[in-house]
């Protein structure tokens, strides 16, 4: 009969419209700026700096090596290196980004400067309501705006924070076993000539030991 | 103003003044549909010159889009490649990253674990599901079914785009996989859900056919429109499932066997006539088939290392030679074909866009048909402009 196929598609409708009445789950669209859905953990949209302990110049963990800036495929990064080198959060002299700027209207969100990252310094953030009216420097974040704490990154990504923190205290260890080692091979043979802790803010490229 | 057709073709490339024009000899009508169309899937332009409402001769006009894909891949790293990637066909980023990885692996001689190749058949045919429901939701919409069945579809491909984004923590944008296996693991509980998804996918499909499958306008408008021969359709190197509905068995899951592909039990539906209709039905017959590969893998994955020990990600230099990796992207055979010259960046990178190649035979389908169906088989053959034009 003619009309058979069409009543029995308005029939599929008719089902899904009256089952919206008594079927939560026939009710697919989330009203979104009232109600929100959670986010997944890997979620990612843009990079932020992660920094240890409570002063953000000094905990970022960022050496400014620039390999993000090389790798990053839409070249939205801009690294200018310091020319001298800041003790980081445990006291070792480090080099440190003299500028670190990404521009947040070309980044495209692809995670590439995370993988290549050998600190674990950059990690992909969550907020996503970014909407500015400044679209030149609303939209380029310098490390102030960039820097988060690593508690911030626990926050976001749990799983994968405790991981990379794990691996972090690891080396660590290993490293600090090693100069220990080192010391006591140093204290056991001829006299002690070797300086002290290395000064704060020591300018130049000098080797520390 | 020109006389004859083949004077007026030319004039319609100097401008958009020229773009519509009446013949009065010949009764001719050339109009210029596109580029800003909401039927044509993007910034893509027909120009169109019509009997009457008969169509005479089709010119697909393309290239709004190009954005230098292959030059900006030769001048990076290969790493840097894989987010461009899934730029080119956005509804498929799983299936582009793969066909980039497994050309690099060629390359490069990486073993991939079996643990990610399982991953990479799930994203992948998971990847087929979703775009399969939004063709013919669009298409539904393109034959004027405005709004139910394109939401229906969409709703199913929510469930997915929510999959990948636990998986990979993007949408759409996936940029997933690497060379010599995948980025991260599976989440916990990952698996538990896509397998919730998959059973309940069928439900979605019976759905969709008692919407429309008897539908007899859909049947008025579909069955013997735009034809494709087969003869046509291979000389034209067309490929995935509009080469399988002019009933041509090739599919380069089960002739090239990437992957792990043999591993699984599936068939190839095939169509008989070539129409519209076929083609609508053969991305459903596919869906089917997609599930029981899904739910073969979803049960048959066992954990272990997701990435070769061998891969680099800093300093990844593959020693001189030429690959070309292939797979069945759900638009057709998706192919990667790269020179290496032992630096880190591509000597010649090009890709294979099933969506352009199949575009080709566009104005074969359409000559002697109306502009109204112009419009429902353009919508069949599933382009995305962004692999159209790269």
């Amino acid at each position: 009969m003619l009309g058979e196929g069409i009543a029995k598609g308005l029939i599929e409708t008719a089902r899904n419209f009256l089952g919206s009445y008594v079927n939560k789950d026939r009710l697919t669209t989330v009203q979104y700026p009232e109600q929100r859905l959670p986010q997944a953990e890997a979620t990612r949209d843009f990079p932020f700096l992660v920094y240890d302990g409570e002063d953000w110049q000094a905990g970022l963990r960022c050496v400014g090596c620039q390999i993000c800036e090389k790798e990053c495929p839409p070249k939205c990064i801009f690294i200018e290196k310091s020319t001298d080198k800041k003790p980081d959060a445990v006291g070792k002299p480090q080099f440190y980004p003299a500028v670190f700027n990404i521009d947040i209207s070309v980044c495209m969100s692809c995670q590439i400067c995370v993988e290549v990252c050998p600190f674990d310094a950059i990690k992909m953030d969550t907020a996503f309501e970014l909407s500015t009216v400044d679209r030149f420097g609303g939209l380029l974040w310098d490390k102030a705006r960039l820097a988060k704490p690593n508690q911030h990154y626990h926050h976001v990504h749990p799983t994968e924070a405790a991981e990379v923190d794990g691996r972090l205290a690891e080396e660590r260890a290993k490293a600090d076993a090693k100069a220990k080692a080192a010391a006591e091979a140093k204290t056991s043979a001829p006299p002690p000539a070797a300086p002290p802790a290395a000064p704060p803010a020591n300018s130049g490229v000098s080797s520390t030991s | 103003m020109s006389t004859s057709m083949e004077a007026s073709t030319p004039a319609a490339h100097q401008g958009f003044a020229d773009a519509t024009m009446i013949d009065h000899e010949s009764d001719l009508l050339q109009i210029s549909l596109g580029p800003h169309h909401p039927s044509t899937h993007g910034v893509f332009r027909m120009d169109v010159v019509l009997d009457g409402e008969r169509v005479v001769k089709l010119k697909p006009v393309f290239g709004y889009l190009h954005r230098n894909h292959e030059k900006i891949a030769e001048s990076t790293t290969y790493l840097a490649s894989i987010p461009y990637t899934d730029r080119l066909d956005y509804m498929c980023s799983l299936s582009n990253n793969w066909a980039y990885a497994l050309s690099v692996e060629k390359l490069a001689g990486l073993q991939v674990p079996e643990r990610a190749e399982y991953i990479r058949v799930i994203a992948a045919e998971l990847t087929r599901l979703q775009n399969h429901a939004s063709t013919i939701g669009f298409l539904m919409q393109e034959m004027g079914a405005s709004g139910t069945p394109l939401m229906y579809a969409f709703r199913e491909r929510e469930k997915i785009l929510d999959l990948f984004e636990a998986l990979t923590g993007s949408r759409m944008m996936c940029n997933y996989m690497r060379f010599g296996g995948c980025r991260v693991d599976l989440p916990a509980g990952w698996l538990d859900q896509a397998r919730k998804t998959v059973d309940e996918y069928p439900r979605f499909l019976d759905e969709f056919e008692s919407l429309l499958a008897s539908n007899e306008i859909l049947l008025a408008r579909t069955q013997g429109v735009g034809v494709l021969p087969p003869k046509l359709a291979i000389q034209g190197g067309v490929t995935g499932p509009i080469l399988r509905a002019s009933g041509v068995n090739y599919d380069i899951r089960k002739v090239d066997r990437y992957g792990i592909y043999e591993r699984f039990d599936f068939k190839v539906p095939l169509g008989e006539h070539g129409d519209v209709y076929d083609r609508y039905m053969i991305r459903m017959l596919e869906m089917r088939e997609s599930l029981k590969i899904l739910d073969q893998a979803l049960h048959q994955i066992t954990p272990g290392p997701i990435i070769d020990p061998k891969a680099k990600i800093r300093g990844f230099r593959p020693k001189p030679g030429e690959a070309y990796g292939r797979i069945e992207s759900p638009k057709g055979e998706l192919g990667f074909y790269l020179i290496s010259d032992g630096t880190p960046n591509p000597y010649r990178y090009r890709v294979r866009p099933p969506s352009l190649i199949n575009l080709t035979v566009l104005e074969d389908m359409c000559l002697g048909s109306s502009l109204a169906d112009t419009v429902v088989i353009f919508g069949t053959i599933d382009i995305v402009l962004g692999e159209v034009d790269r």
